[in-house]
């Protein structure tokens, strides 16, 4: 598995590496890791362009 | 067509009859390939999953174990050993489903479900950690006769030692075993130093887990004895994964958690169920897992609950959605 | 259509066999048509459409990854570099799986997508999340690492407040494995199975506030102003 172990090796190097204590930010009773935001302003973003980004125009079916 | 010519639609399900949303679609069609649309999103998912996989990787700090506890902080270790003595740890005095310690449990109003549910995970600290242990491992002069004295003495006397023995270390600056003050502790010093050796020494780990048997896949007396320590829930505490710190929707490192349980983790932070002197804060596990239920439930059922079924239609993200449609068949 | 075709209507009634009146039921209720279509309304037109099959697309990378664990037990990961790669799949195909699935919540939400007798679609597919976020607390207990150690001495506290913990041992290994790669993956994957059916048999459910008059064909005017293509190039325009 030389190849590969190359490829993980690279794909490690690359990487931001999350083995590191997280940052946390906190807004009164809220504290969140940067990660989890990260996760849910995705969620929030993918939504907001699912609705706003124009669709293909298809083609009728008779 | 007008507003008041169109027929009544309604935003909630189950309605019988001839409305439109519950009869197949007579209207105009477009293409729609579903094997290629599956194909597609099998093939680009996968790309981006494996990109992911690549550059982040994922977590895997190392498990604990009973010689890390030990050898890392042994007075936690000897003053955890000491209140499984004393049947004072959080095991010992916890309730169904490991003991029937009397108002241990908690309580959902009138309902006592943990106390219901019963002893069906049996568990005695002392025995389990301890005393069983010790015994099944090579025992010193000293410790075999420590451990006749203990087996042979009455529950009452027992408790008295390893509780005058952890009152007496609670004394000491830093909690340092070594510096207690001479006392009434009968077997336990020795005891505790026994265990201590054996953690330090590897020993303890396997023993305590396979509980005598040669296959074992639970790991409930290991766990139990570990999580009646600090040193586990310091570490967890210094990775933000501790109750009141949004614990539950975190992951070590830097990872992304569990962000989909962030309503779970919300109650526990917030009065009155951060707050252990009110009932609700005291059995704050159960209010918090009926207030979920009841959450979940509802969401369940949103076809069915009037106002909340409503809300689509008074906050109309649906005119963005279906905009071309609406456009296409004049709708104002 | 002859009594050969798949999913015809017999001309002359199954007989009242178990497996005549079951294949009847079953071809009744999924025709193929239904099952594996290629049009589909006019209005499925929104990229928050693909958010469904998304979902479905992450799951089979979990159920994947997660089979290439089983190969070697579990605590292959640990060891392996490349079977630590196949554990980072597991994980980012179940977070991208969840954030997948929030989007297409949220989608028929806003869609009232529960309208036409799809209350059953809408209910089955909260159940899928639920026995999601199940499925997954018993992976996070069973990775056999530190962090397991921790979330499951915390979530029996959980369990344990409302009785459940007594049947349900967090601490036990071997229970919770089992649970996760083998009854709730088929659990799951029965109601997921339940709720991709109801979909394709209700069909996907109309606008907020369509009409009657919307079946209509729309006037050439219209049609013209309409981002809808013929796919036939109407011949009287070409001379």
């Amino acid at each position: 598995m030389s190849a590969l172990g190359s490829v993980l090796g690279l794909g490690s190097a690359l990487s931001g590496n999350l083995d590191q204590p997280a940052h946390y930010l906190n807004w009164g009773p809220v504290q969140i890791s940067v990660g989890n935001l990260i996760m849910i302003g995705i969620i929030i973003v993918l939504f907001v362009l699912a609705i706003v980004l124009p669709f293909p125009k298809g083609r009728k079916r008779p | 067509m007008t507003t008041t010519e169109r027929p009544a639609e309604h935003a909630h399900a189950g309605r019988r009859g001839s409305d439109l949303a519950s009869r197949p679609w007579t209207g105009a069609k477009r293409e729609y390939d579903i094997v290629k649309e599956f194909v597609i999103a099998v093939v680009l998912v996968g790309a981006l999953t494996l990109v992911l996989a690549l550059v982040f990787s994922s977590p895997d700090d190392p498990s604990l174990t009973l010689k890390t506890w030990a050898t890392a902080a042994p007075s936690d270790f000897v003053s955890t050993v000491v209140s499984e003595l004393a049947g004072t740890s959080t095991s010992a005095g916890y309730g169904q489903p490991y003991n029937n310690t009397p108002d241990a449990a908690q309580k959902l109003g009138p309902l006592q479900l943990q106390k219901w549910a019963g002893v069906r995970i049996p568990v005695d600290s002392a025995q389990d950690f301890v005393i069983g242990p010790l015994k099944s491992l090579p025992q010193s002069d000293i410790t075999s006769a420590a451990l006749n004295a203990w087996t042979g003495a009455s529950a009452d006397q027992q408790a008295k030692w390893a509780g005058n023995y952890s009152d007496a270390i609670a004394k000491v600056p830093d909690g340092d075993y070594t510096k207690v003050a001479s006392g009434d502790y009968g077997p336990v010093p020795v005891l505790a130093a026994a265990e201590l050796a054996a953690a330090e020494g590897g020993s303890l780990d396997g023993v305590v887990a396979a509980q005598g048997k040669f296959y074992q896949t639970d790991y409930t007396f290991s766990l139990l004895f570990l999580a009646d320590g600090s040193y586990l829930e310091a570490q967890a505490r210094a990775q933000h994964l501790g109750g009141d710190q949004w614990g539950m929707m975190n992951e070590t490192g830097s990872y992304p958690g569990q962000s989909w349980l962030w309503l779970y983790t919300f109650w526990y932070q917030v009065k009155p169920f951060s707050d252990p002197n009110t009932t609700v804060g005291a059995n704050a596990d159960a209010y918090v897992w009926a207030l979920m239920m009841l959450l979940t439930l509802g969401l369940v059922l949103v076809p069915f609950i009037p106002g909340l079924r409503s809300v689509p239609r008074w906050i109309p993200l649906h005119r963005a959605i279906w905009r071309v449609y609406y456009r296409r068949h004049q709708h104002s | 259509m002859t009594a050969d075709t798949p999913g015809a209507a017999d001309p002359v009634k199954a007989p009242p066999t178990w497996t005549g009146r079951l294949r009847e039921r079953f071809f009744g209720t999924f025709p193929p048509d239904k099952l594996l279509p290629d049009d589909q309304p006019e209005y499925v037109a929104s990229w928050i459409y693909v958010f469904g099959v998304a979902t479905l697309a992450a799951l089979v990378f979990i159920i994947g990854s997660g089979l290439v664990l089983t190969l070697k037990g579990p605590q292959w990961y640990h060891v392996s570099s490349f079977g630590h790669f196949v554990n980072s799949v597991h994980l980012w195909s179940v977070e991208l799986f969840f954030l997948f699935m929030v989007v297409h919540l949220w989608g028929k939400f806003w869609m009232a997508a529960w309208r036409g007798r799809r209350a059953l679609t809408w209910m089955t597919g909260v159940v899928c999340f639920l026995a999601s976020i199940g499925t997954a607390f018993t992976g996070y207990v069973t990775q056999t690492n530190f962090d397991s150690q921790w979330i499951s001495t915390q979530a029996k506290d959980g369990l344990n407040s409302v009785g459940i913990g007594a049947w349900f041992n967090v601490l036990n290994l071997g229970q919770m494995l089992l649970f996760h790669v083998a009854l709730l993956p088929l659990v799951l994957g029965a109601i997921v199975v339940w709720h991709v059916l109801l979909v394709r048999t209700h069909g996907v459910v109309p606008p907020i506030d369509a009409t009657e008059a919307d079946l209509e064909p729309v006037p050439p005017a219209t049609a013209a102003a309409s981002p809808v293509v013929d796919r036939e190039p109407v011949t009287e325009a070409t001379s």
